[in-house]
């Protein structure tokens, strides 16, 4: 595996090494005849935060099942690190951790033992596994459950406590697949702050998930995945950058039963009070706020709909496979 | 990451991190059937008193002698025997289906531990289980009878082999396994019939000829005749052909259990 220069989406070099992952012509096709990957080809930078987004089925866990190899590809090869997963199990292995999408420890067994265990599969002498359990139990605030049965713990808890089994050898690389479903808001940002922190101290991430901004607010890069195949495949900024349209959510003092009419915008009635307005690229805002004023409608107060990369999302997944093609293309240039 | 790459090179076959993973695995299958105490240790210890009182004390005593041994001597190396086969089996095929069923054996799987480093680590579990009951059985059989020791190496040697097999049909049992009826199926219906009718209770020599000849069909019954010879020295067979027997069987089934690991059979997609 040649070494190459990489750019980080600001178009800095960034760094002149192996990539975290790199993935080449991986097909996947079940017993039952389901192909769920149809040949996809990626490259994660070290260091990434890097976002892997789909629908249900579209391709995600089976990719991670792939790398981690609790899935048998039907052809292609996964390198990590730049060592093939198949002939170098135990380097590639060390390299990773995984967070699956479903809680998958015994229930039964202590917290700080699931994590002490899988210390122990990977080598690490006892007083060392148990100094790492402590030290990412604490981080990730369960330290407190420690002496507890693992069905006590809350489900935001339990997400959490996969995330310190995944990183009790402390891996270069962490895949974590949907890692903050069912989390509470507050739950959910603070392991959004963990996992910046350990990406910041080095750790390269791969992320699946179904909240957009958790994607939008974590990854520097993204990878979309539909029926298997990427068709996005670029910067985040980048990305965000083909939106034409930005959304914009105004709470107003007026009392409104129908969202008015404004030529040129599209605008949309959330409540009695709260209007969303699309503004196009090159729209001026205060032409929205005179059109308003003209109506008897004052602004109380204005927001942008964080949720842009689901419009992205929605329209990119509703193209046509052409897409495919013009999306490689960006990833050359990303 | 230092302390790891430094300390786990996986240079042998059986090198720092392998049995490291290996003794994880061990420790982790002892604490569980010691944690659940209730349900593995002590049901057996009970089965097995009854048997002494209703089939050793009650009934044998109108039985008479058998091979030179009074009844109660002549059935305790098949009781322990039986209980040793029994908790073995038992405790690998629940552990290791449980893990499939939750999918914890995910936690093995992708961690760099080899497939005969997990094999290794369940059979141990699941001897251990089958030795502690077997150990919990000879000291009742104190309790009915004094305990005879013809060969202490042989006995050893088939407590020892037959608990190895066990486990490892234990394995394959759960790794066939889809649900929880499948780990009770062959337990209840190949298991039990084939330790009974093994001659834990009887000599071959007592049985018609027909019955006798099937008997010689059954892999369990040179393993209760190798045992009891290595605890009373009599025995219904050739104690030669009954150790290469187990032997070959616990070759065969580690290479079968060990391919179904790498085969990823119930396990990988």
């Amino acid at each position: 595996m040649l070494a190459r220069s990489v750019f980080d989406c600001a178009g800095r070099i960034s760094a002149v090494m192996t990539p975290a992952i790199s993935i080449r012509n991986l097909y996947k096709t079940y017993a039952n005849g389901h192909k769920a990957l149809n040949g996809i080809s990626l490259d994660v930078q070290q260091g990434d935060f890097f976002a892997l987004l789909g629908a249900n089925g579209a391709g995600k866990s089976t990719t991670i099942g792939v790398i981690a190899t609790l899935v048998r590809k039907t052809s292609g090869t996964v390198a990590v690190f730049g060592q093939n997963v198949e002939t170098h199990v135990y380097e590639t292995k060390l390299n990773l951790g995984v967070v699956p999408q479903e809680i998958n420890f015994n229930h039964f067994e202590k917290v700080f033992d699931i994590v002490v265990t899988q210390g122990g599969y990977y080598g690490l002498p006892l007083k060392l596994a148990k100094q790492r359990a402590e030290k990412y139990l604490r981080q990730l605030g369960l330290w407190e459950k420690h002496n507890q049965q693992a069905r006590m713990l809350s489900g935001g808890m339990k997400r959490r406590l996969l995330i310190a089994r995944a990183l009790v050898h402390e891996p270069k690389l962490l895949i974590l697949d949907e890692p903050t479903a069912g989390v509470d808001i507050e739950l959910r940002r603070s392991t959004w702050d963990f996992l910046q922190e350990i990406n910041r101290a080095g750790t390269t991430i791969i992320l699946t998930t179904h909240y957009l901004e958790e994607a939008e607010t974590l990854c520097r890069n993204i990878a979309m995945i539909d029926k298997g195949e990427i068709v996005v495949n670029t910067g985040m900024k980048q990305l965000l950058q083909t939106l034409h349209q930005e959304l914009f959510v105004l709470d107003t003092y007026s009392h409104m039963v129908a969202a008015p009419s404004m030529p040129g915008y599209e605008v949309k009635l959330i409540d009695e009070s709260t209007l969303e307005i699309g503004i196009e690229k090159g729209q001026d805002l205060n032409q929205v706020f005179a059109l308003l004023s003209e109506r008897g409608i004052s602004v109380k107060s204005m927001r942008n709909k964080s949720n842009r990369l689901e419009q992205l999302f929605v329209s990119q997944l509703k193209k046509p496979q052409e897409n495919s093609g013009q999306s490689k293309q960006e990833t050359k240039s990303a | 990451m230092s302390a790891l790459t430094t300390a786990a090179k996986p240079a042998s076959v059986f090198s720092s991190y392998k049995f490291i993973a290996y003794q994880t695995i061990v420790i982790k299958e002892v604490r569980r059937f010691l944690r659940i105490w209730v349900q593995t240790l002590v049901p057996p210890v009970i089965t097995i008193a009854l048997y002494f009182i209703i089939f050793g004390n009650l009934i044998g005593s109108r039985i008479g002698n058998m091979g030179g041994y009074s009844y109660m001597e002549f059935i305790v190396p098949g009781l322990i025997m039986m209980s040793v086969i029994n908790n073995a089996y038992a405790n690998v095929v629940s552990s290791f289906f449980s893990q499939k069923f939750q999918k914890s054996i995910e936690e093995l799987l992708v961690s760099p531990v080899p497939n005969y480093v997990i094999l290794l680590g369940f059979v141990t579990g699941g001897v251990a289980r089958g030795l502690c009951v077997g150990l919990i059985a000879s000291l009742i059989s104190l309790v009915f009878s004094g305990l005879h020791m013809y060969n202490i190496f042989i006995t050893a040697f088939v407590i020892l082999l037959a608990s190895i097999v066990f486990s490892l049909g234990g394995f394959i049992n759960a790794v066939f396994a889809r649900n929880f009826d499948d780990i009770s199926i062959v337990p209840t219906f190949i298991l039990t019939p084939l330790i009974y009718l093994g001659g834990v209770f009887y000599s071959v020599e007592a049985l018609p000829e027909f019955a006798r000849t099937i008997s010689h069909f059954n892999p369990i019954f040179y393993m209760i005749n190798a045992f009891r010879y290595g605890v009373l020295g009599v025995s219904d067979v050739s104690i030669t052909f009954s150790l290469s027997l187990l032997v070959t069987l616990t070759i065969a089934m580690f290479a079968f259990s060990l391919r179904l690991l790498y085969s990823g059979k119930g396990l990988r997609n």
